[in-house]
Order: C-alpha cells, then sequence, then structure tokens
C-alpha cells in the first residue's frame, strides 16, 4: 500500500489534535463540537460564559472554513454524492444521535477515546459500525437516490 | 482571553479537518465503505488526533487547574454506558453514513455556500432542536406519571 495517503489526514489529525488539547489545557473543556453546537443554539443549563465560549469556538470554525476556501480550495467538494433530500434526512439524524448519544466523531472518537473512556469507545465503535453498515446499505440498494 | 483561546482552537480545528480530508464526503464515505472500494487513509485524522490528545490527558493530570479558565467542565471518564447512548450513536452513524458528514465538517463547509451542506446543517439544527422538545416532553410525561403514582397511592 502507497503509505503517502496516510501524511495529509495525519498532519490533519495532529492538527485536530492540538486543537482539542488547547480546549482542554486551555479552558478545562473537550472540544466535542455536536456539544458546542448544541450549546449555542440551544443553552441548557450553561452560563453566559458557557455560551460565549461555543459561540467563539464556533466562530473559529468558520474562520477555519474561509483560510481553507482562499488557501486550499480542494479541501472542499464540488460536487456531492447524495441527494439534497439524504442530506436532509443525513442532517436531522446527526443532530438528534450526536445529543442522544452526548458526542460525535470529536467528543467521542477524538477526546474521549484518547483517555479511554469506556462511554467514548462504545459510542465510537458503534456509530463507525453503524456508519459502515449504513454506506454499504445505500451501495447495494442502488445509490445515491 | 477565554473567548481567543475558543476562537484559536475552532480555527486550528477547521483547518486541521480541512487538512485531513475530512471535508469531503466522497472522502468519508470511502472510508466507511469497508466491504467495497475501502479508502483508510481518513483513519490518519483519528489516530493523529487520538496521540495528541492521549499526551494533552497526562499533562492535564499534572495541571492545579486550566491555564485560562478558574474550573473544569469535563465529563466523568467513568460514566457508565446505557442505552441512551448506544442508541444516539446508531442514529448518528447512520446519519453520518448516509450523508458523509459529522457535526464538524458539516459546520466548516458553511462558508462555501454550497446548498448541499446548508440543507445538512440546517437539518442537523433542527435535530438538535428536536431532540431537546423530546426530552422535554419525556421529561414531563416522567413527572407527570410519577405524580399520578403518588396519587393512585
Amino acid at each position: 500500500m502507497d503509505l503517502s495517503i496516510f501524511v495529509g489526514p495525519l498532519v490533519g489529525g495532529l492538527l485536530v489534535g492540538v486543537a482539542s488539547a488547547l480546549m482542554l489545557l486551555g479552558l478545562g473543556r473537550i472540544a466535542g463540537i455536536s456539544g458546542i453546537f448544541a450549546g449555542a443554539l440551544w443553552p441548557a443549563g450553561g452560563s453566559d460564559d458557557d455560551r460565549r465560549i461555543d459561540l467563539s469556538f464556533l466562530a473559529g470554525l468558520l474562520a477555519g472554513g474561509l483560510v481553507l476556501l482562499w488557501a486550499m480550495p480542494s479541501a472542499f467538494p464540488t460536487e456531492w454524492p447524495r441527494s439534497l433530500p439524504m442530506m436532509a434526512a443525513a442532517g436531522f439524524l446527526v443532530g438528534f444521535g450526536t445529543r442522544l448519544g452526548c458526542g460525535c466523531t470529536s467528543g467521542h472518537g477524538v477526546c474521549g477515546v484518547s483517555r479511554l473512556a469506556p462511554r467514548s469507545i462504545v459510542a465510537t465503535v458503534t456509530f463507525v459500525a453503524t456508519g459502515m453498515i449504513t454506506v454499504t446499505l445505500v451501495r447495494v440498494l442502488g445509490g445515491a437516490a | 482571553m477565554k473567548f481567543a483561546v475558543a476562537f484559536v482552537s475552532g480555527l486550528v480545528f477547521a483547518l486541521g479537518l480541512g487538512i485531513g480530508g475530512m471535508l469531503l464526503p466522497q472522502k468519508v464515505l470511502g472510508f466507511l465503505d469497508v466491504l467495497g472500494a475501502w479508502d483508510p487513509a481518513l483513519v490518519g485524522v483519528m489516530g493523529g488526533g487520538i496521540a495528541v490528545m492521549a499526551v494533552a490527558w497526562r499533562v492535564f493530570a499534572r495541571l492545579p487547574r486550566p491555564l485560562c479558565e478558574s474550573r473544569v467542565c469535563v465529563p466523568d471518564r467513568n460514566r457508565p454506558v446505557d442505552a441512551r447512548l448506544v442508541l444516539g450513536a446508531v442514529i448518528f452513524g447512520v446519519g453520518w453514513g448516509l450523508g458523509g458528514y459529522c457535526p464538524g465538517p458539516s459546520i466548516v463547509s458553511l462558508v462555501t455556500l454550497a446548498p448541499p451542506v446548508l440543507v445538512h446543517a440546517a437539518s442537523m439544527a433542527v435535530g438538535v432542536v428536536a431532540y431537546h422538545l423530546v426530552w422535554r416532553v419525556a421529561e414531563a410525561a416522567k413527572a407527570a406519571s410519577s405524580d399520578a403514582a403518588v396519587a393512585d397511592g
């Protein structure tokens, strides 16, 4: 196998790790994006400061997106493998599921797994598995509908 | 200062997702397509993130408190696994496999204003709000049924 395919992802992953470490060591928080997104959208019991930190992080995500758009436009796709109705269903399930399960690829997959938290390991194995099953079913059942 | 730290963290996070290839749904779906033309490259993103964070957790354990904050807001590592967690992860995984976006990439990609991303991120917000509404109804029902139990008793 050509190992060079792992270089970009690994560099990206190290940056994701540095960003998450900054949140943890600087602010004593988990860089869990689904939780931060939900906290900004629907503050449930957090203080004003909590909400401002969530909003600052989200603003940073968008600023990073703008930097990529300018410096590395190839980071974004020009076409999508799925139809708009499928994207709508997908987004809803991601939003609902990450709240019910208390986290996503960042909070469970990176922050939780790296401290060997049993909940995060179970969640990560589960969502990767159902993601794989879903992709396989969509492919077998005929596509991008 | 706190807000600047959160902003910079979000910015670096977005750059990592972009450089790592996580903003390309086709690539994410290829990573999840283990029985098809599997593209394992994105293992590197999670691996790189976990490697840095494994060190960060060790450093964190030695800090008296976070550098820019007086209190710690980190969940208990040993909370038990419950059905809710597993069901949530099942649903999230289906959504991830359907669209190829997890929450971070969906939000970062909003800057492109591309319709598939706008639809995905808006639906994600609807999903979050729906969860909170369902949860509120469930809590109210639970309170009502325990009231009823008291009344029956």
